[in-house]
């Protein structure tokens, strides 16, 4: 073989260490696509406004101030039904994209092979989880705040007694809460698994954090189990921050055991197909 | 000769006791349409999955412009276009949107304009994924294989499901691609496809090689004899088999008459590479003047037959990789 024969082909000079490059591109478009689904935005953006909206006025009496049903030393005192109700419902907010809507999602994903095909260009698969805990968050506080607003214009809401404490009730609240759907997320594969697990999951959380029996009307069992979930932790530690004193030490505690444990072993049992 | 783009050697992956491919080894020329051709469950997607660096090899090297895919899969995915077999989009993610997307991840994507137009997808540009036709989302997977501007695209069973006119469609397809430099490694387990696109192939089967060339080389090099099949007029063909069992029987060059099946007017005369040099003259002598003459082509089928000694069923034993093994990722390595 003499050098006149050998051709060598034009090599094209390509940059390295992408992974990441179009994660805007992606984050936009899994974000339009998301919510072409209606389900998402009504569960994820309107959901708690309607359920406060729809218990405030529908139930007689929730507007009324209480003063005959709780003692005079309560922190509920004085309150209206309806605004006791927010913690929970706030609680519920974060629960609902974290636990019924994520790990549907990445059940569909890796049903459909969407990991699996993003994993043969260059963008890691991992920036799609990451673009979806952005949406689902990002949606949470969309959420949370319409419900807020309208709240506070249809009913007027206390202010709270210890903001730093009911926000960061909250925040620490949707870390437990999205930890435990990603380990759900994690391990499901197809998405009526999810759906099915996810409910499982949900309905027995939203039970113990005071959907149906909040604050002042919650039987001692319910609260007594429920300060060691995350949702009734993260609930029962908001109403703590919004219409009491003190510090809710182990609904906090609770919240971060939760996350330190879930969060990395989410990560560790992720299944890419 | 240059490097080969694609060098895969004694590969071998197993799932559990389930040996998936054996030892396969095969060398890709840069710019041609190179076929891996078998049945299902013969290992074919598990090796190009392994080649792609999207499943951990158990044995052997697999390379792509000389980068180990095993130890690098990064490396090479800017220039390795892949078209699964599934399709792996949202349901509500529309033709435009998805190029768009994937063109975001590449350095240096083609126009997905462009790619519409040549994959004849521009009418159904806003159209959602979910109400693309098979032909139309198999020709957007195929966009999206080349959406970066690849240099190998790996295209895996592109035509099965489609219909016989999205099949030949298809074909022109990636024939067009191929004229713009890009090097295909195609996965198929249909014969005429292999047989049409394939500059080179290797058959596969349980996990091996079984015969590697040009489909031509490989129709060639098959030993043996021919078949003629000879129509007669309704009224001939009882003289006409009488006559060709005589010539049967005198004559070496021809082994065997039989009747085609499905058919009262064709008989089917097998022989020698020489068996058409007897059949003539011998209908000429009995002034048996046959409706039609036709030798029957010889295909990669039997090329399959004779190295495996089975024929060729594409869809049995398809069992294929299991679903549920862990794909490698740059995050799962880690």
């Amino acid at each position: 073989m003499t050098a006149a024969t050998v051709t060598t082909a034009p090599t094209r000079v390509r940059p390295s260490g992408a992974g990441w490059r179009g994660f805007g591109r992606l984050l936009r478009t899994e974000a339009t696509v998301w919510l072409r689904d209606s389900a998402s935005v009504f569960f994820g953006i309107l959901f708690p406004t309607v359920l406060l909206v729809g218990v405030g006025f529908g139930i007689p009496g929730m507007r009324e101030p209480m003063t005959d049903d709780v003692p005079p030393d309560s922190i509920w005192y004085g309150v209206t039904p309806i605004a006791t109700y927010l913690p929970t419902v706030l609680a519920m907010a974060v629960g609902t994209l974290a636990i019924l809507s994520l790990p549907v999602t990445f059940a569909t994903f890796r049903d459909k092979g969407v990991l699996r095909r993003l994993s043969t260009t260059p963008m890691r698969p991992q920036a799609i989880i990451v673009a979806h805990l952005v949406i689902n968050v990002a949606t949470t506080f969309v959420g949370v705040a319409l419900a807020l607003t309208v709240a506070q214009l249809a009913f007027g809401i206390v202010r709270p007694e210890q903001l730093g404490v009911v926000v960061g009730a909250f925040l620490l609240g949707m870390l437990s809460l999205f930890s435990l759907g990603m380990l759900l997320s994690a391990v499901v594969n197809k998405p009526s698994t999810a759906n099915a697990v996810a409910s499982l999951v949900y309905f027995p959380l939203l039970f113990l954090a005071g959907l149906w029996t909040p604050g002042p009307i919650m039987p001692d069992v319910v609260r007594q189990i429920g300060q060691f979930t995350p949702m009734g932790a993260a609930a029962q530690a908001m109403d703590t921050g919004w219409f009491g004193e003190g510090f809710p030490m182990l609904q906090f505690v609770v919240m971060a055991a939760w996350t330190v444990v879930l969060l990395p072993l989410s990560v560790r049992l992720f299944r890419w197909a | 000769m240059a490097e080969p783009i694609v060098e895969v050697r004694n590969l071998r992956k197993t799932y559990g006791p389930k040996v998936a491919v054996d030892d396969v080894s095969f060398a890709v020329e840069r710019g041609e349409i190179f076929g891996i051709l078998g049945p299902n469950g013969a290992g074919k997607t598990t090796t190009v999955e392994t080649l792609a660096g999207l499943r951990q090899a158990d044995g052997g090297t697999v390379r792509v412009r000389g980068v180990d895919t095993q130890r690098d899969p990064a490396a090479v995915r800017d220039v390795l276009g892949v078209q699964l077999q599934e399709a792996a989009l949202h349901d509500k993610i529309t033709v435009s949107e998805a190029l768009n997307l994937f063109a975001g991840f590449y350095a240096d994507p083609a126009d997905p304009d462009e790619l519409l137009a040549m994959l004849d997808l521009t009418p159904h540009a806003d159209r959602r994924f979910a109400k693309l036709s098979g032909g139309q989302k198999q020709r957007l997977s195929i966009a999206l294989a080349l959406i970066g501007n690849p240099e190998i695209a790996i295209l895996d069973e592109l035509t099965t499901g489609l219909d016989p006119q999205a099949r030949r469609t298809t074909w022109e397809l990636v024939e067009r691609v191929r004229a713009t430099g890009v090097t295909i490694l195609l996965v198929t387990h249909f014969m005429e496809e292999a047989e049409r696109l394939c500059d080179r192939l290797v058959i596969i089967d349980a996990g091996n090689v079984v015969a590697e060339g040009t489909p031509q080389e490989l129709i060639d090099g098959l030993e043996g004899g021919r078949t003629v099949v000879v129509r007669f007029a309704p009224q001939d063909v009882e003289r006409g088999r009488r006559e060709l069992a005589v010539l049967a029987d005198r004559d070496a060059e021809v082994e065997g008459v039989a009747p085609v099946d499905g058919s009262d007017t064709e008989i089917a005369v097998t022989g020698t590479r020489r068996v058409l040099f007897s059949l003539v003259p011998a209908l000429a002598a009995a002034d048996l003047v046959p409706d039609d003459v036709r030798t029957v082509t010889r295909s990669l089928e039997d090329v399959f037959l004779a190295h495996t000694g089975r024929a060729y069923l594409p869809g049995a034993d398809d069992a294929g990789a299991p679903t549920d093994t862990t794909l490698i990722t740059e995050g799962a390595r880690s």
